[in-house]
């Protein structure tokens, strides 16, 4: 199945839950906010939200910025 | 001891965490600052280079994190990010920023206003980056945000306080403290700020490009001290004629 995150193309054998999948990529899921199809997943839904195929993911966490940086 | 919304701060130092040369040395800077709130950003995690985990760097309840909504072009862009930053775990608190135009960064008056009414019903404690606007700094008070950050100069600029008849009616005016943010260049001019009645300052390129960023730190933390402590003692009045500060008198004995 094919799911789009943070813009790219990401082929995956099966239907995984976000918070596996957050730390499939060496993320701390503790500091990653996760959006799927335009919705925030919130963090105690990791355990039970299955990325499902087609889905459109964003990956998103803080980083240093006082202003734009 | 600043008071913003429900919190108390020691220090009235805010720095950005932007453009430092490596994680270690923005945490050096920011425990040789002293300072307690510190401004981050929201981006994409980059998947193939996702880099350092500022929250490994700095997190751990030693600073106060305020996320901003840099980037944001308008009310809908900025009300997203903050709703990202607040599922992050970065807590209620929101430094708004409205930037629509990428050259000169200037904050866009209405949509702030337009994002601050609709984050405040939201519950965030908002404090928005604007220009140095009294009677939009006043709207937003209205509007219910917790403080107002208006600009000295452009951000990244380091050009002082070039808003300064301004910054003076905000802070005369406004009950929520007034942070001034973006432009200050030099430890004077925060200190400047600071002696004008300003609550607090935010500084970040100052001191993240400086040559010495953590010996920086240090002097902006001292000039907000030495600021802060020179208003409350009360300024002399300025005059236009001399007053001489040795008597006048006893003098019979030199004519």
């Amino acid at each position: 199945m094919k799911i789009i995150v943070n813009g790219e193309e990401r082929f995956l054998e099966a239907e995984v839950l976000v918070t596996d999948y957050v730390k499939s990529l060496d993320l701390d899921p503790e500091t990653v906010v996760v959006e799927v199809d335009g919705r925030i997943i919130t963090r105690q839904d990791y355990q039970s939200t299955l990325l499902l195929d087609g889905a459109e993911v964003e990956l998103i966490r803080f980083i240093g910025g006082g202003s734009r940086c | 001891m600043l008071t913003i919304a429900d919190k108390k701060f020691t220090s009235r130092l805010f720095v950005g965490t932007g453009k430092f040369s490596s994680s270690d040395i923005m945490r050096q800077a920011l425990e040789a600052s002293e300072c307690e709130m510190v401004t981050v950003a929201l981006r994409r995690v980059e998947l193939d280079d996702p880099g350092d985990d500022i929250m490994r760097a700095i997190g751990g309840g030693k600073f106060f994190f305020l996320p901003n909504t840099a980037g944001a072009r308008d009310a809908v862009e900025a009300v997203r990010l903050a709703r990202l930053a607040r599922a992050a775990g970065g807590g209620n608190w929101l430094k708004l920023e409205v930037t629509p135009d990428p050259r000169t960064l200037l904050p866009d008056p209405v949509e702030t206003l337009k994002a601050a009414e609709e984050l405040v019903r939201d519950g965030f404690v908002v404090l928005p980056y604007i220009n140095a606007d009294p009677v939009l700094a006043l709207r937003l008070q209205e509007a219910g945000t917790a403080a107002v950050m208006p600009l000295g100069a452009p951000i990244g600029t380091n050009r002082g306080l070039l808003t300064r008849p301004l910054l003076e009616i905000i802070i005369e005016q406004l009950e929520v403290p007034v942070v001034v943010d973006a432009g200050i260049g030099t430890p004077s001019q925060a200190a400047a700020a600071m002696e004008m009645g300003a609550d607090a300052v935010l500084v970040n390129t100052a001191i993240a490009v400086a040559g010495d960023p953590v010996a920086m730190a240090s002097a902006f933390g001292q000039a907000v001290i030495a600021g802060r402590r020179a208003y409350e003692a009360g300024l002399g009045a300025i005059a236009c004629r001399a007053a001489a500060s040795s008597p006048q008198t006893g003098l019979e004995f030199l004519r």
